[in-house]
């Protein structure tokens, strides 16, 4: 007879799909993953970004582009617009899933963070490209 | 029911039937203590700043296209309202930031005993602050 403490059950899931993290969320560890990286990489250009804001605060345009033009600027720029667009993203989609209890309101709201998200980069990557070429 | 308390302890069990027992902490009789506080504060800073991106799209933008829109940008940043709004952004960003860097930490398994958190707490407050002002005191310097 059997050991009463151990149950006998046939598992008909492959312990791969366990391996690659797919749990009850339907998904991975991708999202918290990314959130990290972003952050991370967002601690230096943050204080990067900020310190040359005050530096270009009290200029005319013509001080930004020239500053725009600069390679190291504009590389340094796009870096930082990548990382922050993403990192908001991944953190308003966390807010709605954690809010919005309605499924279809959740994906509308979702689907229009991620499609205002992409519009607001495509913008800022062509004024970057913009500024650089300018000069 | 004799007052609020007792109608947040109505629940339901497994089976539907209703049951009387402490629910989970609920915002209008729970004091959050300060951890919990500056939890969700990093949240709504998030959401604050989500607001200064699409400004700072808009300034990036405006620079790129022509003298006219830069001024509009920069004259309304330069409003009391606009003002009002950087410094908030100001306070938030500093306040996502130092708070994002204790996230790491704990990510890492860093300072999460109750002490330390505690202790912790007073360094993002107090960094907040600090970065807040040296900003705004090198920012109207330079002006």
């Amino acid at each position: 007879m059997a050991n009463q403490n151990s149950v006998d059950v046939a598992v008909m899931r492959s312990m791969l799909s366990r391996a690659r993290g797919l749990g009850s969320a339907k998904s991975g560890t991708a999202h918290w993953w990314a959130q990290r990286v972003t952050a991370i990489a967002l601690v230096p250009l943050a204080l990067w970004f900020v310190a040359t804001i005050i530096q270009l605060s009290h200029q005319p345009r013509a001080a930004v582009l020239h500053w725009g033009a600069h390679p190291l600027n504009a590389a340094l720029l796009l870096a930082m617009l990548v990382a922050l667009l993403h990192h908001m993203q991944l953190g308003l989609v966390v807010v709605i899933e954690d809010y919005v209890h309605t499924a279809r309101t959740r994906l509308m709201t979702i689907l229009a963070v991620k499609a205002i998200t992409a519009l607001l980069l495509f913008a800022s990557l062509i004024s970057v490209v913009r500024l650089a070429v300018s000069f | 029911m004799s007052d609020v308390r007792e109608a947040l302890m109505v629940g339901r069990g497994s089976t539907g039937k209703q049951v009387r027992r402490p629910l989970s902490p609920h915002l209008q009789v729970y004091r959050l203590p300060l951890t919990a506080k500056l939890s969700i504060l990093h949240r709504i800073t998030g959401v604050g700043l989500a607001v200064g991106v699409l400004m700072l799209v808009c300034w990036l933008v405006a620079a790129a296209t022509s003298d006219g829109a830069y001024a509009a940008v920069s004259g309304f940043l330069r409003s009391p309202i606009g003002y009002l709004l950087l410094f908030g952004w100001t306070v938030a960003l500093w306040y996502h930031f130092c708070n994002g860097l204790r996230h790491l930490g704990w990510d890492f398994g860093h300072g999460l005993e109750l002490d330390q958190a505690r202790r912790s707490n007073m360094f993002v407050l107090a960094g907040t602050a600090a970065l807040t002002v040296l900003t705004w005191l090198i920012g109207l310097a330079a002006q």
